[in-house]
């Protein structure tokens, strides 16, 4: 039988994507519908004096025009986790309403829905719709956020934080050890807010059926099970046996599309209100303005080293902001995805981070591709390499000068950070000496010496990642603030023929889990890739699920479909002993039979399911059948890590950064399609050289935001990047049956450092020693002149 | 107003709002919904298609200045079961993932080709500019067009 776990298969997927055949939300068309339209605020901050729709109400083809005065969701959408303040104060928590009322908190905040016959009719209508706006002063910077006399995004607090926040060993102690530190490196700069930018843009089609009392909401997003669990016992308070919540293909995601927004529940809402379905597709512009966003933390950090260069203490305070409302993950991203990642890959005996997290009024910021840990690594590997650079050592040198040595998790145990996790296994070392030597260093480092001399500014930049996936043991998540847990559930049926259909509640939107899933599946069942189908996306079809994000798929959603193929071998082998007259203990399985130990006797996992199916002659007091599901929940996290390796070019004129080469070598535990994790890693890796080079999200002082659109907010294209170089260690996770720590964020996680790095490198017999992202010709070219 | 367009060798004559782009037309009448919409700035390049032999953006087009046109989209470049070399590749190199942009790549790879027969990366680089991939990093869509290239030559 030929086995799957390991090869590059190709993703059955693909057909119907490469013909045009993908059924993404704004793909499907359902009889009576109708189109939305939004009625949105132009300003970030100001009262609603007055909202007249009756002109658009009358306007043609309209349906139905809502304003908050019609009492849509009153509980609004709600938050999914909670952080406390440091003096035990409850996290504030501000209701956000489907549709503005009074106020408005964010540009692009909703005041009306117009539902009309076609989405130019409801367009042509919410232009008619009257709002009267008393402008007020705006904050959108965290820092300023929390500047005595900022504007106050919630009345109803003193001030606009809703909570803070600190990680490690006490303060003090810190303190102290940096005052008495060999020498100290300081950082200080903004780790920029980012716009996710799936190139789909978010899509829902709610669709009330009056004659059963039963909703269908179809959805683009990660995690179907927890917008109708959020949308339910939530945002409208309506039963959860009624709704039925579907999610095709999505057009990517990278986090944006794990939140419970507010147009989901106002067209689930207004479906009933109307009893017509009703599709909404953002257009560019509104996902610009209302997609949750990433990053956006003020960070002042300082390291102290000894003379060797040993890290002795780590010192951080940041302002992390949170936009006007609290999405669905918000308060976990700068805290217990971020400041537990601070241990790095380093021994760093003494860690201190203190976060205070503002309401801005801007639109929220959520989890983007890696959540928090991009933060992290993106500190870690700057002030490291900042402080090597102050030290006049190497940059590799110091970090193998202070890795945490080789461990296991079996023969040795995990590694105690001194923030909170426990790491599962790791090698640190090895993976940067593979990156060293994919690079070429020590020719490099000639090459670059040899460029400097004629002019040609090169560089080369490190980052020696780690970060924390497999979200997560649930009992743990809830001890920090989670409000729900963090399984993940997988249902193997097998048919009555042998076939086997999987339903698991990781969703797919671009991992390819479809092709994935049934590699392992088959490898397992020993049958055929041919013989699994794997189905996500319909919580009718599946039973439940928490989604994914977090590079969660396969740790958390692969080990529970494992422990379902457990209990079908169980069950399997009680169904072979009778057929074949032996004893359980005498059968092995292999090669998709049950055989008696030493002898040629064997029965087919064929034969056994249909036996399940047909039970004439059965095993007494067994059940019929051959159907289970699992719920999975982890011990621990996992955490992959790795080397990421950056060269640039800067034109001395003006100041372009050309990223020669970027290296890659990344351990995520074992693989099971090589092809994909590539994949994953080198849009990952895409994705961080945009935060380093091009992408930023840009609100003016008023909070009118001055990068809207793909003329103004500057993605990575084409040709602005080589082809990555990847290469891989493998350290197996100890804690899973699969041995995999997730690959779909390390590249996001570990790129962006190494770029900057690179630059600074380039540019530090200039006395270049930090910039701020995303590193404009223009700012380089200042630097440069300084 | 009335229009006459071939896509994907049919003839097709419908009556239009002079507003509509082509985008809306091929996916809201033709229901051809392979055709993606990402932007509205002509940024991403999702919609892009052949007009007359030329890769254009759909969502920059007006639905009648295509009347009289020949079109061709994602969906007709297979023939039957059997894919393009274009999307084979695509599919041999994992040139997609989510496949949001990939109709609009496949498309402007239809013309990369044309005017190109054996790119350099470079070249395909620069024939991508205007195409957005937010999963791939570009790096197995520049090799799946360099691999259709050959394929198509051999």
């Amino acid at each position: 039988m030929e086995k799957f776990i390991g090869k590059s298969v190709k993703r059955r997927e693909d057909a119907r994507f490469l013909k045009g055949a993908g059924k993404y939300t704004d793909d499907i068309k359902l009889p009576k519908m109708t189109q939305a339209a939004f009625v949105r605020s132009p300003y970030a901050h100001a009262k609603i004096l007055s909202v007249d729709t009756s002109e658009a109400e009358n306007a043609e083809g309209v349906v139905a025009v809502f304003t908050a005065q019609d009492g849509c969701g009153e509980y609004g959408v709600p938050c999914g986790w909670q952080v406390d303040f440091k003096n035990g104060e409850t996290m504030r928590e501000p209701q956000h309403p489907l549709l503005a009322k009074d106020k408005i908190r964010h540009l692009g905040e909703a005041v009306a829905i117009v539902i009309a016959e076609s989405l130019e009719l409801a367009r042509d209508a919410a232009e008619l719709v009257e709002v009267d706006y008393e402008e007020l002063p705006a904050v959108t910077d965290p820092k300023k956020a929390m500047e005595d006399g900022a504007p106050l995004v919630h009345e109803q607090w003193a001030d606009n934080a809703a909570f803070d926040w600190c990680i490690g060993n006490d303060r003090a102690e810190v303190e102290t050890a940096l005052a008495s530190a060999y020498h100290v490196t300081e950082l200080e700069y903004r780790n920029q807010r980012l716009a996710p930018n799936a190139m789909e843009p978010r899509s829902y089609i709610a669709d009330y059926d009056v004659n059963a009392d039963k909703w269908t909401l179809y959805t683009s997003t990660q995690n179907p099970h927890l917008i109708r669990l959020l949308l339910c016992a939530f945002a409208l308070g309506i039963p959860e046996h009624k709704v039925r919540v579907v999610s095709y293909d999505v057009g990517g995601g990278f986090g944006s599309k794990i939140y419970h927004y507010t147009e989901e529940a106002l067209l689930t809402w207004a479906s009933k209100e109307i009893g017509r379905p009703i599709k909404w597709t953002s257009d560019r512009s509104e996902a610009f303005l209302t997609d949750a966003h990433g990053r956006d933390h003020v960070v002042h950090s300082r390291m102290g080293f000894d003379k060797e260069g040993k890290i002795v203490a780590h010192l951080t305070d940041e302002y992390c902001g949170l936009g006007a409302y609290l999405s669905t993950f918000a308060p976990a991203v700068p805290t217990y995805l971020h400041g537990t990642l601070f241990q790095g890959v380093y021994t760093t005996p003494l860690i201190h981070l203190n976060v205070t997290a503002p309401f801005t009024h801007t639109v929220a910021v959520d989890a983007y591709r890696g959540a928090g840990r991009p933060e992290a690594t993106y500190l870690l590997e700057r002030i490291i390499s900042k402080g090597a650079q102050e030290m006049n050592m190497d940059p590799t040198e110091i970090r193998l000068k202070n890795f945490i040595p080789p461990f296991d998790g079996v023969e040795q145990p995990g590694y105690q950070t001194q923030v909170a996790l426990q790491y599962d296994s790791g090698n640190y070392h090895a993976v940067l000496k593979r990156g060293l030597e994919m690079l070429g260093y020590e020719d490099f480092r000639k090459e670059q010496k040899e460029a400097r001399e004629k002019g040609r500014l090169l560089g080369v930049g490190f980052s020696t990642y780690i970060e924390g996936c497999g979200i997560a043991p649930s009992a743990v998540v809830g001890a920090l603030g989670a409000r729900a847990g963090l399984y993940e559930v997988g249902q193997v049926r097998v048919q009555p023929t042998g076939k086997v259909s999987v339903y698991t509640g990781a969703h797919s939107h671009g991992q390819g889990h479809e092709t994935v899933f049934a590699q392992f599946v088959a490898d397992k069942l020993g049958i055929p890739m041919d013989d699994v189908e794997i189905e996500h996306g319909d919580t009718e079809q599946v039973a439940f699920g928490m989604g994914t994000y977090g590079s969660r798929s396969l740790a958390v959603g692969g080990s529970a479909i494992v422990k379902s193929i457990e209990k079908i071998l169980e069950k399997g082998a009680k169904i072979a002993a009778h057929k074949l007259e032996a004893a359980e203990g005498d059968l092995e399985y292999a090669e998709g039979k049950w055989t008696v130990k030493g002898t040629d006797k064997s029965v087919s996992f064929g034969d056994v399911s249909l036996t399940a199916y047909v039970p004439h002659d059965y095993p007494e007091g067994l059940e019929p059948g051959l159907d289970f599901s699992s719920f999975y929940d982890p011990s621990n996290f996992t955490y992959p890590f790795g080397t990421h390796i950056a060269v640039v070019e800067v034109d001395p004129d003006t100041g372009k950064v050309d990223l020669k080469r970027f290296v890659a070598c990344d351990d995520v535990g074992n693989v099971m399609n090589p092809m994909i994790v590539d994949g994953q890693i080198q849009g990952g890796v895409a994705q961080g050289v945009g935060q380093a080079l091009l992408e930023e999200v840009v609100y003016d002082e008023g909070g009118q935001m001055i990068t809207g659109s793909y003329m103004d907010y500057a993605m990575p294209r084409a040709d602005d990047l080589p082809m990555i170089e990847s290469d891989r260690t493998v350290t197996p996770c100890p804690h899973n049956p699969l041995g995999v720590k997730g690959a779909g964020e390390a590249g996001a996680i570990g790129s962006t450092p190494a770029v900057v790095n690179a630059v600074v490198d380039a540019l530090a017999h200039l006395g270049v020693s930090d910039l701020q992202m995303p590193l404009t010709p223009q700012r380089v070219w200042k630097a440069m002149q300084n | 107003m009335k229009i006459t367009v071939k896509v994907n060798g049919v003839a097709h004559t419908h009556e239009v709002e002079p507003r509509i782009s082509l985008t809306h037309y091929l996916r809201e009448i033709l229901d051809l919904t392979g055709t993606h919409i990402g932007c509205d700035t002509s940024g991403c390049g999702a919609c892009t298609i052949t007009m007359d032999g030329k890769a254009v953006k759909s969502c920059t087009i007006l639905a009648v200045q295509a009347d009289g046109s020949e079109i061709t989209t994602i969906e007709g470049m297979a023939n039957g079961n059997e894919m393009h070399p274009i999307q084979a590749a695509f599919k041999e190199h994992h040139g997609l993932q989510c496949g949001f942009c990939t109709p609009g790549m496949v498309m402007t790879a239809v013309d990369i080709l044309k005017n190109n027969s054996n790119p350099t990366e470079e070249e395909v680089r620069h024939g991508l500019e205007g195409n957005f991939c937010r999963c791939t990093g570009y790096h197995n869509i520049v090799k799946s067009i360099r691999h259709a290239a050959e394929q198509i030559n051999s």
